[in-house]
């Protein structure tokens, strides 16, 4: 399993003058599912384009098997990609399509191999059926849905058998129902071929769904490798406990080994492995909250807004004018004081960081939410 | 009214029928008509006398376009491929010849053409026809260019070009460039990616080109009096003598124009058919 297909080293890229990405080092293995995850302009695309062959990195190295592939072109690299907008050939049918790459005559030995018609037919026939699109093989492409292309664009670059297969954005233009069932499609012919996928998106869900490895990136960096439940559990900093999922992040005061100070409060924790009176910043997931009477309560707070999210109420809870949010299921009206309790597992303590102190807060949650609807919508021409 | 913006349209459907329809229903009047008044196919029996001008401007044409085909593609899209800055400014210089009269433009290829043109001066000062004389024994004072049918190409060449440039370029320019990364993706190398997509995505601008090269060749009538002298007389000069010439016979020039009018469509519309074939023959 565990077999480093692709390394990248130390890779730096520049556009005029500009650092896109900064020192990243990483490794694909054999038949993992790795996302790179991030918001617009964190430098996940241009990660994918190095690895495509479409851009050459300012400074560092592409290893596939160990060999520097730095300068060799698109054409003669064992990858494939999936466009963000598919770039199927409106020219040629969904046959044709899946067939283009079979149909370059192959290198063997100085001489050129073209595959036989009948193996190309065979080979474009069954991919169709991978991506369930049996009996489209004569359509135009362009009487296709977008989640139809969107499987057209896979089959066409899985055809090829590439040891690892690119994919950037590719479920960004499809409406949110179509989008959960290619992630779920997606996984399973990822599972069923037992390829590499390099997955791009900004989508956090989508990213905890589907990888078995989240890269998360933000301004040219890579904050932090793990599998989904690593990311989400134990961030790195706060940066990554904000991308991924809510949090409250806090300031707060490493007393000792499993002792952690906030709200002038100490609290027991798991985390070890800091130096004495260090600070950190202290993440509190809104699901891991407990809500109970005042008089039982580790800190008491004042409900200031609650709203209904169908499996459980979004509440923010005023603590000394720190704004913190609590899902529960359970219903708080504004104004209602409450006491709340944390339990040790329930604090993850991360290292201070630059992003210490920008997130956290939910005094400007409905703003927050706004942006992200924003976001969403304008998702399907990023980058 | 449906569309209430369809009563915009309305001052160009006026223009239309006022000066492109009328006009042609006119020609097919005339060339069905004799000088007399009354019905006659006389017109297009006495035509035959002119099949040698026929064949001669569609050759010619065909020849330009073919030119301009080959000179026209490889630039709009090397063009295409350059910096913006690079690619504005090069539409300006090829623009910029037709900025200036068309007859003069013509016209100073004449001198350049003539026997004691430009050209011919340039080589004589150069010492090529005393080379050649010396070499081959032969008497030559200047290489005859002017008067012939390549400087009846070559005028035409030089005038349509940048009708040829020009919608190629801007098909090949709009080509989606994830298209090509796509196909240099799947293994294709630059000669491929060629010939597989671009070429095939920028043949609606080549046809096109095609077009707006080929129809005012085979009709022009300047271009040939000018470079062409009295001998390669093109259809053009033919209808125009038969206007406003010595040869007044407006009925024999109108069935002369109506009989090139019906056979550039019908060329048009086979090439257009074709080039659709080809797209759904690899669609199929």
């Amino acid at each position: 399993m565990s077999k480093k297909l692709i390394r990248l080293v130390d890779c730096c890229m520049a556009f005029d003058g500009e650092l896109v990405l900064d020192h990243i080092n990483l490794y694909f293995n054999d038949s993992e599912f790795l996302t790179l995850l991030g918001p617009s302009g964190c430098g996940k695309t241009t990660t994918l384009r190095i690895i495509g062959g479409f851009l050459t990195p300012t400074s560092g190295e592409v290893l596939f098997d160990d060999v520097r592939m730095n300068d060799i072109p698109p054409n003669l690299r064992q990858v494939n990609t999936v466009f963000q907008r598919y770039a199927l050939f409106p020219h040629l049918n969904v046959f044709e399509n899946v067939a283009f790459g079979l149909r370059v005559p192959r290198r063997e030995g100085g001489r050129k191999i073209k595959l036989p018609e009948p193996e190309i037919r065979q080979r474009v026939l069954e991919m169709l059926e991978v991506v369930s699109l049996k009996g489209f093989e004569h359509r135009r492409i362009t009487g296709l849905s977008g989640g139809q292309q969107q499987r057209v664009a896979i089959a066409r670059a899985l055809v090829n058998r590439p040891k690892v297969l690119l994919l950037d954005e590719p479920l960004g233009a499809l409406d949110l129902r179509l989008r959960k069932d290619m992630q779920s499609e997606l996984k399973r012919i990822q599972q069923q071929l037992g390829i590499t996928f390099i997955y791009v998106t900004h989508d956090q869900e989508e990213a905890l769904a589907m990888s078995d490895t989240i890269v998360v990136m933000d301004q040219g960096r890579i904050q932090q490798i793990g599998t989904p439940e690593d990311v989400y559990n134990e961030p790195k900093n706060a940066f990554v406990a904000d991308f991924i999922g809510e949090s409250n992040i806090l300031d707060g005061i490493m007393h000792e080994d499993y002792v952690v100070e906030f709200f002038n409060r100490k609290f027991k924790c798991l985390d070890s492995g800091f130096a004495p009176m260090e600070p950190v910043d202290v993440v509190i997931r809104p699901e891991d909250i407990d809500i109970v009477p005042v008089e039982k309560g580790q800190l008491r707070g004042t409900v200031t807004a609650v709203t209904f999210k169908g499996v459980h109420y979004d509440t923010i809870v005023d603590f000394k004018g720190f704004k913190w949010l609590i899902q529960t299921t359970d219903y708080h009206p504004e104004g209602e004081t409450i006491g709340i309790v944390l339990n040790p597992d329930d604090i993850h303590i991360m290292r201070k960081s630059e992003y210490s102190g920008m997130f956290g807060d939910y005094s400007s949650y409905s703003e927050e939410y706004e942006e992200m609807d924003g976001a969403e919508e304008g998702s399907g021409d990023e980058e | 009214m449906k569309n209430r913006r369809a009563l915009f349209a309305v001052p160009y459907v006026g223009w239309l029928a006022l000066f492109v329809v009328a006009p042609i229903v006119m020609v097919v009047l005339y060339a069905f008509s004799s000088a007399a008044g009354g019905f006659t196919l006389e017109n297009f029996s006495r035509m035959g006398a002119y099949a040698v001008v026929f064949a001669r401007s569609f050759k010619l044409a065909l020849a330009a376009t073919l030119i301009c085909l080959l000179i026209g593609y490889p630039v709009a899209y090397m063009i295409s491929r350059e910096s913006q800055r690079f690619q504005r400014v090069a539409m300006m210089l090829i623009m910029l010849p037709m900025w200036m009269n068309f007859l003069l433009r013509t016209y100073s290829w004449m001198s350049i053409l003539e026997n004691t043109g430009l050209l011919n001066r340039l080589f004589s000062a150069i010492g090529l026809f005393r080379l050649i004389n010396a070499l081959t024994g032969a008497n030559l004072e200047y290489f005859p260019m002017i008067n012939t049918q390549g400087a009846v190409v070559l005028g035409m060449v030089y005038n349509y070009l940048p009708f040829m440039i020009l919608p190629i370029y801007s098909v090949i320019e709009k080509m989606d460039a994830s298209l090509l990364e796509a196909a240099r993706d799947l293994g294709a190398g630059s000669a491929r990616v060629f010939r597989k997509v671009i070429l095939p995505l920028s043949l609606p601008g080549v046809l096109s080109g095609v077009t707006m090269v080929f129809v005012p060749s085979v009709s022009t009538f300047a271009i040939s009096k000018l470079l062409g002298g009295s001998n390669e007389l093109l259809l053009g000069d033919l209808i125009e003598t038969q206007f406003v010439g010595t040869a007044y016979n407006p009925h024999l020039g109108s069935a002369i124009a109506l009989v090139m009018m019906v056979v550039v469509v019908v060329c048009m519309a086979v090439m257009n058919r074709f080039g659709e074939g080809e797209e759904q023959a690899v669609m199929l």
